[in-house]
């Protein structure tokens, strides 16, 4: 039925995202990637947060702006 | 029916600026009216790199930005002057395609730009180490060439990319177009930032005093920006640029820390440390890896475009480099002294 709205899919752009789950992206090296805006709650208890669309989470611990990948990530020569 | 002369004209726009020889003379007078577009032949014989071709070209390509003062909009599609552009173009990339020593793919060439060295010999590092504020001001007014259009360039290639490398290149691009917020588009930050060191911040002010090297920075990323059959390259020059500026931008929110030029010129480079690291993943995976996916065969066009790009940023880096250690400014005229610095 065409006006059934256990049938209606929603339109192509219009996906109700706060519905789907998050996709976290894990590489074997350098940063999480996790679609913002986010809140990371440190050890210490303080809170960072960035509404960037997408922010980059260190996960070697040498950044200097942790919780957030500045790149020290990467191999040097 | 009378024409309302400054709406034509472009009254906000910079002002043009003086040649350099007689290629960039004949441009600049076609530009004011007063005269035929220089011959192709001119640019044929010009240095490909010199500053003559090169402000030729940057003036050409300006017409697709803001335009200059007192010039006809109009003539950005003028026939003849793009007769003579394509000329300038032909010489310019033909020099590239056979100065540009290229990896052998994607995957090298991304390998090589994100190993750091320990310790590097560029602008970047000096300026970190011990570079003064007369530094900093003059390689801010250079590099003002391209932030104060930063990232219009690459908005070129948006109609031109589809799926996956369509959508991340447009979510790069809205942040680096300050995620809807006009106080936190990127080339306005990089105007605080000007601001802080005292430097006057109009869109254009600088492009007398900047080196060929600075103007053939920007005029790679808008040659390939204008010209779809160039996407590969423009997107592998992103990525370069993306892949490369976290740590560079490291080391100049250092510099400005250290000499204490203000807090708009540390926020300029700490917010592309964070946002570059992202930008980074984003152009990588998504879009080279988009792209690819719907057009494998860009791959030499990709990789063409990230080295060309690091060969005129370090054509650029020794350029200043060699000034500055003979004691002589990187630009080509000296800048005033600092204009009062707001509060
Ligand atoms: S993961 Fe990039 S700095 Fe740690």
């Amino acid at each position: 039925m065409p006006n059934d709205p256990s049938e209606r899919t929603p339109a192509p752009g219009t996906s109700q995202r706060p519905a789907e789950a998050r996709r976290v992206v894990v590489p074997r090296r350098g940063p999480m990637l996790v679609d913002g805006p986010v809140e990371v709650e440190l050890e210490d208890g303080t809170v960072a947060s960035s509404d960037r669309f997408r922010v980059a989470l260190c996960t070697c611990r040498l950044s200097e702006r942790y919780p957030w990948c500045d790149t020290s990530h990467r191999r040097r020569r | 029916m009378s024409h309302d002369r400054d709406a034509l004209h472009d009254r906000h726009s910079p002002a043009l600026p003086s040649s350099r020889g007689p290629l960039s003379a004949g441009v600049l007078a076609l530009l004011r009216g007063e005269g035929p577009p220089p011959g192709a032949e001119l640019a044929a014989e010009a240095d490909p790199y010199g500053d003559d071709l090169q402000l030729a070209l940057y003036c050409c390509y300006e017409l697709h930005y803001r335009g200059f003062a007192g010039v006809d909009p109009a003539l950005e599609w003028d026939p003849a002057l793009l007769t003579v552009r394509r000329a300038m173009e032909n010489r310019f990339l033909g020099a590239l395609r056979q100065d540009v020593e290229v990896h052998r793919d994607v995957r090298s060439a991304v390998k090589e730009l994100e190993t750091e060295p320990v310790e590097g010999s560029g602008a970047s590092w000096f300026l970190r180490d011990e570079g003064e504020l007369r530094h900093l001001r003059e390689y801010a007014a250079m590099r003002s060439v391209y932030h104060l259009k930063e990232a219009d360039p690459h908005a070129w290639v948006l109609p031109r990319l589809w799926g996956r490398a369509k959508a991340a290149m447009v979510s790069v691009e809205f942040d680096e177009f300050g995620g809807g917020r006009a106080e936190r588009v990127h080339a306005k930050l990089f105007a605080d930032l000007m601001a802080d060191l005292g430097l006057e911040t109009a869109y254009g002010v600088y492009l007398e005093h900047s080196p060929a090297p600075a103007l053939a920075v920007v005029n790679l990323m808008s040659l390939l920006g204008l010209h779809r059959a160039l996407r590969g390259a423009l997107v592998g020059h992103f990525a370069a640029v993306e892949i490369t500026s976290s740590p560079g931008s490291r080391r100049l929110a250092e510099a400005m820390r250290r000499t204490g030029a203000g807090p708009a010129a540390e926020f300029f480079y700490d917010e592309h440390v964070e946002a570059d690291a992202v930008h980074e993943q984003v152009v990588r995976h998504e879009v080279i890896g988009g792209l690819l996916e719907e057009e494998p065969y860009l791959e030499d066009d990709v990789v063409f475009g990230m080295d060309a790009t690091v060969f005129l940023e370090d054509r650029l880096g020794d350029h200043v480099m060699a000034c500055w250690q003979a004691g002589r400014p990187a630009l080509r005229s000296p800048l005033p002294e600092p204009v009062a610095v707001s509060a």
